[in-house]
């Protein structure tokens, strides 16, 4: 009886997870915000998710074929980029601009640095800061929501302004439930709560860094936000604006964020203070991209400095 | 009964497969041959004492060696010498091994009579004489344990019956079919080690077997059983004492550094038979499964006998066998060939077939971070793949490579399929060399 064995390298048993079951899971969470966004912004939104991704995977398509590398769209990252961008957009962009940022996003940003796993920064935000460089007014033209393309501020472009007017500011519930003028992915918290929801079910995301950076926010906008110390009107800053969406779908991105707990707590936290930073005291009225780009940019050092102790280590001196 | 104090860090939850677990041990024949090699223990290997031609008994040492850490071998059949050559590891190690070919008379040796010692020397003697080496896998001599080096002083004794790897469940017939061995084999080594308190952890997903031991213990015993947390691996030495006693053993220390001694089931239960028969370890309880496997079953094996031949008694396989694998699927060893031998720290052997043997390709790592939070040992193993990737041995010791211990978890959890766990093992090799190199260069 001769038989061909296998060896090889303990363990011989595997999770069965993969890179492509994950990547499916973050798309299917980020489905309820896309619904949402159809549904506030109509067509505009279909057209703008639709779009980059078709941008996305036809240039990480493109790159493997000239690079001669193997194909890695089905890994299904470059679509998670995509509908992450599209997110990122106010309804009013064009579909030229935001299919110009798609490409921007998997080569320059993602393939030039090694690609899946190696990009230093999330590809869709360095894209949207890509963008708001090159056509900053048609990214800041905001509407409201709905069929009409009626121009309209966003809640935290209404407080830079000296806002807070009564009559101007939008009712939580339709901050909650996105019916204001922003991106076209981040008004709906609830849409956001629900997918992050299930990422954390499917242990897809921990909860650690978002907690850090939305509890910072709050916090920092409570302390300073306000007329006097202590006054903020915190609960606008954590669900106006891109914070949801930032903490939970983009701090979280895997290759740029730290691989510990603590790691992830300083990531958290420091994206929160930066986001405070550029809401109260910046030029712009929103500071959640900008803030996690920044991060990433630290992440090697947060994990090179925060090498845990082994378990047993430094417990008792070595004799 | 009492749960565990503490909980140990990282560590997964793979499926049980225990469906051999209420399958009665059956004793298997004597095969027609046995190839018992020199070297079943972690320490020096021992010098066979017999030649080809010789005439062997049940029992009788046909192996030892004069290095403190060995343990001597025996022959598990009565026969006759028919070979002693060097066989080949599927560690990559070369031993000598000597082959006997069975009579049928299974006449024992005049040298099996229970040991006779009048202090604990002695009786640490008879011990080593026994061959025992520690039977959880990874075949430590047992008597270099029972002898702490002076100055440490040993109170807590843990008994070891987590059994959390997948599918094993030689240990688990052992506490249901010899419970008083156990408890015995825990009261002889308390005595020996003069350790007033010991504690006979079992996962909580045997409540049979914590039961069986539970109901043998009586007041005054100072014995408790400790039901732990069903999670890998809660049967690794450290992990087990932090969550039984609350001690972390420190790095490149040893369990005796923090007062504690811990022993397999399987281990006392033999120390309580031997301590009455004289009989030396020759035979193991193995657990026969994995898909390719016709008939999972628990067996009753000769130490010597080849994986060939266990599998046919067990009704061969019902498809064609993949990988062979020596141990559990997390730690265990892949056989390179059926004509090896079950061995004295052999607890299963698994055969996995095609689809269980077949590995997924390797993809980039998307620093998930979940070989971080798997780590029982707080590694990363991440950094330490992506510095051997690179050749950078060195930098691994940053990443505290030498303090792993190879559980597999980190390699269970990648999404990418990563080779950690070999990764691992090539960078420690690795800075073995440079150290080597390093002192080589001094002298």
């Amino acid at each position: 009886m001769e038989i061909n064995l296998l060896a090889g390298s303990s363990p011989h048993l595997k999770s069965g997870e993969s890179t492509q079951k994950i990547m499916r899971d973050v798309i299917i969470a980020l489905l309820p915000a896309a619904i949402s966004s159809v549904y506030f912004f109509k067509v505009k939104a279909a057209m703008l998710i639709i779009v980059t991704v078709i941008a996305c995977v036809t240039a990480e398509y493109a790159w493997c074929r000239i690079t001669k590398k193997e194909n890695t769209i089905s890994d299904m990252s470059a679509a998670v980029t995509g509908i992450l961008l599209a997110f990122n957009l106010s309804p009013s962009v064009p579909i030229w601009v935001a299919a110009i940022g798609g490409v921007f996003a998997i080569i320059i940003v993602k393939q030039l640095f090694g690609g899946l796993g190696h990009n230093f920064v999330n590809p869709a935000l360095a894209a949207r800061a890509f963008m708001m460089a090159s056509w900053p007014v048609q990214m800041t033209a905001w509407q409201k929501p709905g069929w009409d393309a009626v121009s309209s501020a966003t809640p935290l472009g209404i407080i830079k302004n000296g806002g807070g007017i009564s009559g101007q500011m939008p009712e939580f519930w339709d901050m909650f439930l996105g019916n204001i003028g922003g991106t076209i992915g981040e008004t709906s918290a609830l849409a956001i709560l629900a997918g992050a929801a299930y990422l954390v079910i499917r242990k897809v995301i921990t909860l650690e860094l978002p907690i850090a950076f939305i509890g910072t926010v709050g916090f920092m906008t409570w302390m300073l936000g306000g007329e006097a110390m202590f006054t903020g009107d915190f609960v606008y800053h954590i669900f106006a604006g891109g914070l949801m969406l930032g903490a939970f779908f983009m701090a979280t991105d895997y290759t740029t964020s730290p691989v510990t707990f603590k790691g992830r707590i300083i990531m958290g936290i420091g994206c929160g203070l930066l986001t405070s930073v550029i809401r109260l005291y910046g030029g712009y009225p929103e500071g959640v991209s900008y803030s996690i780009l920044l991060m990433n940019l630290v992440v090697p050092m947060i994990d090179r400095f925060l090498i845990p102790r082994s378990f047993g280590g430094g417990a008792v001196k070595n004799a | 009964m009492i749960k565990a104090i503490k909980s140990f860090r990282g560590g997964i939850k793979p499926g049980h497969h225990k469906v051999t677990a209420e399958l009665e041990t059956v004793k298997m024949p004597l095969p027609s041959k046995v190839v018992i090699p020199m070297l079943q223990h972690i320490g020096a290997p021992c010098m066979p004492l017999v030649k080809k031609g010789d005439r062997v008994l049940v029992g009788q040492k046909i192996g030892d060696s004069e290095q403190m850490i060995a343990a001597p071998v025996h022959s598990s059949v009565s026969g006759t010498v028919t070979d002693v050559r060097p066989v080949l590891y599927s560690t990559g190690v070369e031993v000598m091994a000597v082959e006997i070919k069975p009579d049928g008379l299974q006449e024992v040796h005049e040298s099996v009579a229970p040991p006779v010692y009048t202090d604990k020397e002695g009786l640490l003697r008879s011990i080593r004489e026994s061959g025992l080496v520690g039977l959880g896998g990874a075949g430590f001599p047992t008597c270099v344990k029972l002898s702490p080096p002076p100055g440490k002083v040993l109170d807590v004794l843990v008994i070891n019956g987590a059994e959390c790897e997948p599918y094993i469940t030689s240990d688990y017939r052992e506490m249901m079919e010899n419970p008083e061995g156990i408890v015995e084999g825990t009261k002889r080594v308390m005595e020996i080690t003069g350790v007033a308190k010991a504690f006979i952890a079992i996962e909580e997903n045997k409540p049979l077997a914590i039961e069986s031991i539970s109901s043998l213990i009586k007041d005054g015993d100072n014995i408790e059983v400790v039901s732990l947390a069903t999670r890998y691996p809660q049967g690794g030495e450290k992990q087990l004492i932090y969550t039984v006693t609350g001690r972390r053993v420190p790095v490149g220390k040893l369990p005796a550094d923090v007062g504690v001694l811990a022993q397999n089931v399987a281990t006392v239960a033999f120390i309580a038979n031997y301590l009455k028969t004289g009989m030396p370890l020759i035979k193991k309880k193995v657990t026969i499964d994995g898909g390719a496997a016709a008939n999972p079953m628990n067996v009753e094996v000769l130490i010597g006998t080849p994986l060939k031949e266990v599998f046919e008694f067990c009704g061969g396989f019902c498809e064609e066998p993949r990988k062979i694998i020596m141990g559990g699927p997390m730690m265990g060893v892949a056989q390179y060939s059926l004509d090896n031998s079950v061995l004295k720290q052999t607890n299963a052997l698994l055969a996995f077939n095609e689809n269980q043997a077949v590995e997924t390709k390797e993809s980039v790592c998307i620093r998930c971070g979940k070989c971080v939070a798997a780590c029982p040992m707080s590694l990363m193993p991440l950094y330490i793949n992506a510095n051997v990737m690179r050749g950078n041995f060195e930098e691994t010791m940053k990443y505290h490579v030498n303090d792993c211990m190879e559980c597999g978890c980190c390699s269970y959890v990648c999404p990418a399929s990563r080779h950690l766990v070999q990764s691992m093992r090539q960078a420690k090799a690795e800075l073995r060399k440079l150290a080597a190199r390093k002192q080589g260069g001094k002298n």
